[in-house]
Formats: structure tokens, C-alpha cells, sequence
């Protein structure tokens, strides 16, 4: 069966992200002086950075569960705004999006004044608690996608026959969603961990001290201040093993997944009508809309202000972005279908893990491996905008691969046979087949592609010089030369275009959904 | 026909270039801003010396030693500047920078005799406050308090590096009780400048590690006094920045002809209300109105190079331990 | 050449699924309508998947004294109708049946003529740019009928392609399927679980049970003297 989807061109494009990587590892530990020692400072800051991401990811997948439960459910005025915005916090830069959160929970903040009404003392968030909920922040509303996604894959006739046989809510839980869960949310758990495991700027603003040091800063601190090349190196590597780890583990309390027919109906659902169950999913919705748009108000009220105080090159730097953001969400499309094609036909589980890498790795590491193996050919400012594609594409990977591969499994299930009895394959497979099959979950993955593209500083800080400045980039010059108003702006700018762009991608998928 | 003209213009424009010297100048990225102190540098360096300037923007101060690192011999610069006294020691080490033969009438608080890097500008660091505020006097009077601010890290941060060496200077060995009694006064600890600032401006500390100057900027910039910089008596440790021609050089007379430039008074009219730092020589004009405004720290803390080079390990290590209890 | 005759010969084809195998050894003649029946879980549809080359087996099977033991199902002269699943759901009836002739589904004005001729064929005359969704089940078993017109292969498997579809509604597909597969000229196998519906469309009868499979048979032989396991699965 040598024609199957992605046979080929998936382990050729998740290889090319994996070497990458270890050429990029490997320069950096060619340069290095060695040896290297690990201490037991280092031991902590390990210990804190699996101790946060696995309690980002506990809470994050867990608040997504209900919420995505009660949008599966409900059918109300702003829904699909809703789920449109749920991909907004994700694609913020990471200061917009802690200055916009503490405009809601800091100690001066919407809540610390309404709890100063009331005569009791302001929130501090400061420490696990903020570094927690500002990951929550950033990933509840992604893994409520992924979830709600995979609540959509159940097919409308098992409710229906659930409906039929009268089965109480509880059942219908037991029999249908669990299952469902037991497939989506350790994939979800796993990306939401490696995301946080890499965090650096929110653990250490909100963590409020050097015990909230995580890998990534430890890395960071190695390159820049250090230049400890061989530490650098080392510290990548136990960041990637932990990430694989973490993944691999994932993986393989994934069960098999059950593909199940469908037939294009919309889904009914008749388990639901009860009065506390409806009340719950309001509330549930209710909070979840509000955690999110609070601060992304906050952040546009400040950046309303600014935006006539924003100098030109701002807009310059927003037309770099764009372009980067179309050719990374290009490449993105052309590295995400072959793979997930292949991790969803593949036995081979570490298949996925494999993709996770492409998050795990630090930017840092990237950027100056590629630095060094770029330098004795050519000027790396040359390659400043396709290497941060490049990157920004492998960063999206791992979620489009998540968000793709079900889809795909359930369209080979449904139509795998049928495709082979025609003689489908390679190109012709994907046009008429996959592509139109997987088009809603391909709008969401090059949508988050195109975002996270827009608002991510990445390796470009290295590479960059005034005139390749992108708008996070500029953002950052900005706010740090007293311009917080002007910075605000561009912030307000950013997040239009990344969620503008977001929402072209995710909207032309779900154009033509009810087909 | 457009076309045309377009191409021998473009052609034009690359003989001129081909012809002229080019001087590249490595620094940190709010150097080169439009906002910044380069464009008017750039002007001004380039009526006399009949050169191409070309300001290339790499990050911040640490990120700029970095990218020297990697590039070792071979790197196109022709200078660095925006190099600071805590990180002199370790660009001195990598052997790629030569001596200069920069003379000035620095009006530096300190005597400045280091060969290899010459100071452009310089600033004392402060906790910047609202000026309705009873600010502390001292580290001490800030630890009995129930003020909170918002510092940067000194692994990750040059300002961060700097209040590290502030504590270190003012207190030696007893560094590090200073930092344990500070510890419940410190809201968070920031990646940068940047993240620390914006706390502060959204009200979320009551006083933020910056600069005596910042105030400044607000006052002439924004027109708003309400911002001010408490006077420690402890003394204020102060950032230098410097600038240095690398030994391997393309264009070494230019490059010495620049550091003559910019301990000049073209160069150093723009930088206190560009870089809103002070010039490390005051121009003839004298500072700009505002600037008088500016608290005057009664004692200059600074540790040389090497000392600072020494120290760094050990502070790390200390304020590491008191914050993370 | 081995049963110069013959458009199907099965030899040693055997299926390991758990703990369930099966073996087969038949032939079928060219032009031969052969129902296949037997119990639920005897191994109807692996046998049909694997002649299709669905299901991995080890064995021979020849098509028309060709070997294509090997050959992806596409390539075995093989049409097949499943149970369902039989369209995309998302290209129209034209585009469904066009997928026939070509399956890269870049049409020439003549193909898209072929294709609608088909649908007329089976009683589609307007259909041609509805969407499976839009119409019955018994109108989507003719479309898939019209495609497989097209496909215009010497051997048609049939699993249970009508099972949903009410009696009269069943005969009705399975007169016309046997009016396709006699234009067309093709032999046919086709699973059923009715006895009507063998002595209806087919000639020949195919015995399976629990991974047995006999060599067909007359479907008025068997059926005038069935043996024992058939006795007990008619219920007779």
C-alpha cells in the first residue's frame, strides 16, 4: 500500500522539521567548550518548569473539558463569534496579553478595584498562581477547540439513537463523550504542556522571582549573558527530552481511535434539555467569554488611545508581518497535510510525538544554531524573514497535526475504501477527497498558523536589523523607549491583524462545514 | 520607459555606493529607532566623512556582545557601540576589539581611563516613582516598607545586572541581607526594561527599577511631571556606555574617526533627548531645559570592569537564594 | 492457462483477523451472477474485501487469467459497492459518477456527457448536480449503480449495497443491477442474506461458513437440496 496518503512526503517533511533542529542543536554544541555541568540550581529550575506546565496544562485542559461540552450543546446568538474568539489569546505577544490580564486581575486591576468597593484588600496574582492563570489564559480557549472539534466528530446518528433509547445524560456521557475525551484530551494535555514548558517571559513577570526560572530563561541566560555555548546546548537538550517525553507519554496512553460513520447531519442533540444542565453550560459559557474578552477589552482600550501616536514604521512593520505570516501559513499547509496524513495512517506512535519537537525546541537555540550554520556562507540578516517563516511554521506543526489527523482518519474511515476502489490517490486523493473534506479543521490550522505567525517575536530578534523589524519586533522597540502609548497601539494593530487573519482562514473553512 | 529609468537609477545609486567607504556600526536595536539617537547620528557623521554609516541593529546590550561572539574574526562590523561597564570585561576578553586613541573632556562623575572602550553616554539607575508619592531614601527604608516594585532580571537584563552591582556597591558583604529583607518588596522580576516599565505604568508597582533620566522623558516628551526618581543616599550606581573598534576592522581610520565623532558635540546634542541618558561630554549648548529638573545623586557608585566581572557570579548567586526563598 | 473461462480464480486465499480465519478456493465462470451467502460473522465480507483487494490475504487471485494477488484494488478490474460509503458526500452526482472514467476528475465536455448518460440511465435524468445528501437511499444505490456503468470493470462485487432499501425497492436495484452487469458484460458476486433474492439475480450460489467457503453451485440445486449448515441458516 506504498500510494497512501503522505506515505512518502510525511516522514520526508516531519524528518526535514526534525533535522532542522538537530543541525540547529548541533551547531551550537560544535561551538561549545566543554564539558558542562549540571547543578542543583539547575535541578530546581527543572522541577518548577515541569511543576508549572503540568499544573498550566491540569487546569487549562481541564476548564476546556466543560466549556467545550456546553458549546457542543448549545446553539445561541454569537456562538461562532465566541468560538472565533476562543483562538484569540493564543496568537497575543506574551507582554500585550499579561498587561491586558493585569489590567483585569493585577493589584490595580477591574477586580482588585471592585473588591476595594467592597472594602477587601486587591487580588496578587504574583507567583504559580498568575504564572497558572495566565497559561490558562493563553491555552484554555486553544484546548477548547480541540476539544470541541473533537466533540463534532461525534456523529449525529449515535445521539440520535441515544435520544431513542431514552438514555439519561449520565449514559450518554459514559457511552459517547468519555470515549471521545479518552481520544482528545491527552493530545490536548501534552501540546498544552510542551507550550508551557517552554514558557519564559510570562512564568518569570507573573512568577514574581527568580524561583519562577524556567529552561527557557535558563537557555536564554547561557546565550546572551553567558554565552556558554555547551550549557545553551545542554539545556536544549533537556528541554526537547522532557517535551518527547511528555509527548511519547501521551501518545501512548492514546487509544486506538475508534473511527465512526457519519453522515453529514447536523448534530441534535436530545440529552440536554434539563434545566440544571442548561443552567451549568450558561454559566460555563458565561465565565469562559468573559475571562477571555475582559482582558482583550482591556488591551484595545489602551491601544485605541495610541494608535494615532504610532510612527510609520509601525505600519511598515505590520506589512512585513503580514507577508511573513502568508509565508509561513504556506509553508505551514505544505509541512502539516503529508505529516498529519502519515500520523494518521502511521503504527508507529512516535510518529506525532516527533511533531511536538518542532514547540519543544527553543527559538533561541534555533535561531543562533542557524546563525552560526548560515554565517560562513552568506549574511544571515539575508535570511531573517524566511528563517522566521520557516521556524513560525514548525512552532504552528504541532498544532495543526493535532487538528488535522483526526479529520483525516475519520475521511479515510469514511471514504478510504471507496477512494481506493476509484483509484485515488497522491494528488487527486487530497483535491477531491481529503482537501474538501478537511476544510474547516485546515481554515482553523492555517488560521492559527497565519496568527501565531503575526504575533510571534521568535528567532527574528537575532537576525533582525531596522529594516526587517516585524510588528511584535517593533512593538517591543517601541515600549522600550518610553513609547508605552504608540506600543499600545501597535499591540491594538497586532491583534487586529493576527485575528483578522485568523479569521479569514478559520472562516473560509467553515464556509462550506455543513457539507 | 519607467523602467528603464528606474534600473539606471538604481545603477547609479550602487556606483555612488561602490565609491563611497562604508562604516558598519553594530548596536542595540533602540539606537537605530527612528525615535532613537542613529537617524540624526547617521546625518551628522556623514557630512564630514564623506562615508556610508550604516547603524545595524542587534538586539540590546547583551544580545550585541552575543551576535560579536558568534561572529568572531570574521564579522563585518567595524565598531560596537552600546556596550555597558558590566560587560566590558567579558568583550574584552574575546580579544576582537582594539585599542582606541578617543581623548575627551569627560563630564563623567567618575575618571574614565579604560583604552579599549570609550563612553558616549551615561545615566545613574533609580527606583522611578509617582511624584505624589513619600518615596524611601535608601535600600533600607525601601525594605520597611510596604512598597512594591517591579525590578529585571540580572540574567537576563542589563538594568537588572546593574541594581545587582547597585546592592553589591553600596553594601559588599552584606548584599545579600539587603536583598533578603528587600524580598517582600519586590511585586516581580522581569525578562526586561520593557515588561518592568509597562508594570509600573498600569499601576501594578509602586515604584520601578529605570534611571534618574526617566523622569525626564515624561516631562519633555509628554509634558507630565508626574513621574520622579527617588535619591538613595546610599549613592546611585551608575551605567556607562561605551562604544569600541574591533581589531579586525575593514575600515579602521573610519572607525577611529567615528569614536573621535562621537565623544564630539554633534553627536553628544542628541543623545539626552534621544537615548535619555546623560552625554558622557556635556555639549556646548549645556543639557536640554528639563534636565535640571533631575535629582543629582550625592554619591557615584560604580564598580570597575574587572570588579564587576568578579562580583557578578557570586551576586547572582546571593539574590538568587534571598528571592527564591 | 488455468479455467480459460474463468473470470475469477480464488486459490489457497486465506485471512487471519484474530481468531478468525478463512480459506478459499473457488472459481467463477465468465458472465456468472453468484450470490453469496451464508451467517452473520461467517466471513462474507472479508472474502468479497479481500478478492477486492481490501483486506490483506495471502493466496492467489486471478481476474480474467490475470494475477492480481498484488495489484491495489483499483487496478484488479475489480468495481465494488459496500454496504455504504459508496459516495462522497460532498461532490454532486455527476462529479460521483465522473470519478469512473477519471479519477483525477478533470472531465472533458464529452465525459460529463457519459457521466449524465449514465444517470439516465438509472433513472437520475435530473439529478446530476444534487449531492448525495439531498436525495433517498434508493436514488443514491442507482448513482453508485451509474458510476459503476462507467467504471465498465469485468468483475462487480456487490456487499449488501441495497440492504437498507425496502423489498420492492431491493429487487428493483437488483433487476437493474443485473441489467448493468449484462450491458456491461461483467460477472458478478454479490452478498445477500435473502434466498428470494438469489434465486431473483443470480445463477449460482457460494456457500460460507465460519471461514468455510464452498465451490458455487446452481442456485436451483442448492436450493432444492441444500446442505446441512445452509439447511440451518435458511431456517428450512
Amino acid at each position: 500500500m506504498a500510494r497512501r496518503a503522505g506515505a512518502i512526503s510525511g516522514p520526508v517533511a516531519a524528518g526535514a522539521v526534525f533535522g532542522l533542529i538537530l543541525a540547529a542543536l548541533g551547531a551550537v554544541a560544535v561551538r561549545a567548550d566543554w564539558p558542562v555541568t549540571f547543578g542543583a540550581a539547575d535541578w530546581s529550575v527543572l522541577r518548577f518548569t515541569l511543576w508549572q506546565a503540568t499544573l498550566s496544562a491540569l487546569f487549562s485542559v481541564g476548564l476546556a473539558i466543560p466549556v467545550a461540552r456546553a458549546l457542543a450543546r448549545r446553539r445561541f446568538v454569537g456562538r461562532g463569534a465566541l468560538v472565533t474568539l476562543l483562538g484569540a489569546p493564543f496568537i497575543l505577544p506574551v507582554i500585550v496579553a499579561v498587561l491586558g490580564l493585569l489590567a483585569v486581575f493585577g493589584r490595580a486591576g477591574w477586580a482588585s478595584q471592585g473588591l476595594g468597593l467592597l472594602g477587601l484588600p486587591p487580588l496578587s496574582i504574583y507567583g504559580l498562581t498568575g504564572v497558572v492563570l495566565a497559561h490558562v489564559f493563553f491555552n484554555m480557549p486553544l484546548a477548547t477547540r480541540l476539544i470541541l472539534q473533537g466533540w463534532q466528530t461525534i456523529p449525529a446518528e449515535q445521539f440520535r439513537l441515544t435520544a431513542q433509547l431514552g438514555l439519561p445524560p449520565q449514559t450518554v456521557f459514559r457511552t459517547l463523550e468519555w470515549p471521545l475525551l479518552c481520544r482528545v484530551v491527552p493530545g490536548a494535555f501534552a501540546l498544552v504542556f510542551v507550550i508551557c514548558l517552554t514558557s519564559f517571559a510570562v512564568a518569570l513577570t507573573l512568577g514574581g522571582g527568580p524561583r519562577a526560572t524556567t529552561i527557557e530563561l535558563a537557555i536564554y541566560q547561557a546565550f546572551r549573558f553567558d554565552f556558554d555555548l555547551g550549557r545553551a546546548a545542554v539545556l536544549s537538550l533537556v528541554q526537547l527530552a522532557v517535551a518527547g517525553g511528555a509527548a511519547l507519554l501521551a501518545v501512548w496512553i492514546l487509544p486506538p481511535v475508534l473511527a465512526s460513520v457519519g453522515r453529514d447531519r447536523p448534530v441534535q442533540r436530545w440529552d440536554a434539555g434539563g434545566v440544571l444542565a442548561r443552567g451549568l453550560d450558561t454559566g460555563w459559557i458565561t465565565l469562559a467569554a468573559l475571562f477571555l474578552i475582559m482582558p482583550l477589552a482591556a488591551v484595545a482600550g489602551s491601544g485605541l488611545i495610541g494608535l494615532g501616536q504610532m510612527p510609520g514604521v509601525v505600519w511598515h512593520a505590520a506589512w512585513t508581518s503580514l507577508w511573513v505570516a502568508v509565508l509561513s501559513t504556506g509553508l505551514l499547509v505544505a509541512l502539516a497535510l503529508p505529516v498529519a496524513a502519515w500520523v494518521a495512517q502511521s503504527t508507529w506512535r512516535g510518529a506525532e510525538a516527533m511533531t511536538l519537537l518542532g514547540l519543544a525546541a527553543s527559538p533561541l537555540m534555533i535561531g543562533t544554531g542557524w546563525f552560526i550554520l548560515i554565517y560562513p556562507f552568506a549574511a544571515p540578516v539575508d535570511f531573517a524573514l524566511p528563517v522566521t517563516a520557516l521556524v513560525n511554521a514548525m512552532m504552528a506543526l504541532p498544532f495543526a497535526v493535532r487538528i488535522l489527523r483526526p479529520a483525516i482518519q475519520q475521511v479515510l474511515a469514511d471514504h478510504g475504501r471507496l477512494g481506493l476502489g476509484l483509484g485515488l490517490h497522491g494528488w487527486a486523493l487530497w483535491r477531491i477527497v481529503l482537501l474538501p473534506r478537511i476544510r474547516p479543521q485546515l481554515g482553523f490550522a492555517a488560521g492559527l498558523a497565519a496568527a501565531l505567525s503575526v504575533g510571534d517575536l521568535g528567532v527574528l530578534t537575532l537576525f533582525a536589523d531596522a529594516e526587517t523589524a516585524t510588528l511584535p519586533l517593533q512593538m517591543y522597540r517601541l515600549m522600550g523607549s518610553y513609547r508605552t502609548d504608540a506600543a499600545a497601539g501597535a499591540a491594538l494593530l497586532l491583534l487586529v491583524l493576527a485575528f483578522g487573519l485568523f479569521w479569514i482562514c478559520d472562516a473560509w473553512g467553515r464556509r462550506h462545514a455543513g457539507r | 520607459m519607467k523602467y528603464l529609468m528606474t534600473t539606471a537609477a538604481a545603477l547609479c545609486a550602487t556606483a555612488a555606493w561602490a565609491e563611497t567607504p562604508v562604516l558598519k556600526v553594530y548596536t542595540y536595536d533602540s539606537f537605530v529607532s527612528d525615535w532613537g539617537p542613529g537617524p540624526a547620528v547617521e546625518a551628522a557623521f556623514e557630512e564630514t566623512c564623506g562615508c556610508d554609516l550604516q547603524l545595524i541593529g542587534a538586539g540590546d546590550g547583551a544580545a550585541l556582545l552575543a551576535r560579536i561572539k558568534l561572529e568572531g574574526a570574521r564579522s563585518e562590523a567595524d565598531v560596537v557601540l552600546g556596550l555597558d561597564t558590566n560587560l566590558i570585561a567579558a568583550a574584552k576578553d574575546t580579544g576582537l576589539f582594539a585599542p582606541h586613541s578617543v581623548t575627551a573632556d569627560y563630564t563623567l562623575p567618575v575618571a574614565w581611563t579604560d583604552d579599549t572602550f570609550a563612553p558616549y553616554d551615561w545615566g545613574y539607575f533609580a527606583f522611578v516613582h509617582n511624584a505624589d508619592m513619600d518615596a524611601p531614601t535608601n535600600f533600607k527604608d525601601l525594605a520597611a516598607s510596604d512598597l512594591k516594585i517591579a525590578i529585571q532580571d540580572p540574567r537576563s537584563s542589563t538594568p537588572g545586572l546593574g541594581l545587582l552591582m547597585w546592592v553589591k556597591a553600596a553594601y559588599g558583604d552584606d548584599a545579600a541581607s539587603v536583598w533578603s529583607d528587600l524580598s517582600d518588596n519586590v511585586l516581580t522580576v522581569t525578562k526586561g526594561w520593557s515588561e518592568s516599565y509597562g508594570l509600573f505604568l498600569e499601576g501594578e508597582a509602586d515604584m520601578v527599577l529605570s534611571y534618574t533620566t526617566s523622569p525626564a522623558y515624561h516631562l519633555i516628551a509628554e509634558e507630565d511631571a508626574s513621574k520622579a526618581a527617588a535619591a538613595f543616599d546610599e549613592g546611585h550606581y551608575m551605567q556607562v556606555e561605551v562604544a569600541g573598534k574591533l581589531a579586525n576592522a575593514d575600515q579602521p581610520a573610519l572607525a577611529d574617526q567615528f569614536l573621535s565623532f562621537m565623544v564630539s558635540d554633534a553627536f553628544q546634542s542628541i543623545i539626552p533627548t534621544t537615548n535619555w541618558m546623560y552625554p558622557a561630554v556635556t555639549p556646548a549648548g549645556g543639557l536640554p531645559d528639563g534636565f535640571e529638573t533631575l535629582i543629582t545623586p550625592e554619591k557615584s557608585l560604580l564598580l570597575s570592569p574587572e570588579d564587576a566581572a568578579a562580583a557578578r557570579d557570586g551576586a547572582l548567586a546571593e539574590w538568587r537564594d534571598a528571592l527564591a526563598q | 492457462m488455468r479455467g480459460g473461462g474463468d473470470m475469477l480464480d480464488v486459490e489457497d486465499l486465506t485471512v487471519r483477523q484474530g481468531d478468525f480465519a478463512m480459506t478459499a478456493q473457488f472459481s467463477v465462470a465468465q458472465g456468472a451472477r453468484v450470490a453469496v451467502i451464508g451467517p452473520s460473522g461467517a466471513g462474507k465480507s472479508t472474502l468479497l474485501g479481500a478478492i477486492g483487494g481490501y483486506v490483506p490475504a495471502t493466496g492467489r487471485v486471478r481476474v480474467a487469467g490475470r494475477d492480481v494477488t498484488d495489484a491495489a484494488p483499483d487496478q484488479r478490474g475489480i468495481a465494488m459497492l459496500f454496504q455504504d460509503g459508496n459516495l462522497f458526500p460532498h461532490l454532486t452526482l455527476e462529479q460521483n459518477v465522473g470519478l469512473g472514467l477519471r479519477p483525477t476528475l478533470r472531465l472533458r465536455a464529452q465525459e460529463r456527457e457519459r457521466a449524465r448518460d449514465a444517470l439516465k440511465q438509472v433513472g437520475l435524468g435530473g439529478y446530476a448536480d444534487r449531492r448525495p445528501g439531498d436525495i433517498s437511499g434508493g436514488q443514491q444505490s442507482r448513482a453508485a449503480l451509474a458510476r459503476i456503468l462507467l467504471q465498465d470493470r469485468p468483475l462487480l462485487l456487490l456487499d449488501e449495497p441495497f440492504a437498507a432499501l425496502g423489498p420492492a425497492l431491493r429487487a428493483e436495484m437488483l433487476d437493474l443491477t443485473s441489467t448493468v452487469a449484462r450491458d456491461m458484460g461483467a460477472t458478478v458476486l454479490m452478498i445477500t442474506h435473502a434466498p428470494e433474492d438469489a434465486e431473483r439475480a443470480a445463477d449460482q450460489v457460494l456457500f460460507v461458513d465460519q471461514g468455510r467457503v464452498d465451490a458455487p453451485r446452481p442456485v436451483a440445486e442448492i436450493m432444492a437440496n441444500p446442505p446441512e449448515a445452509l439447511r440451518a441458516y435458511l431456517g428450512r
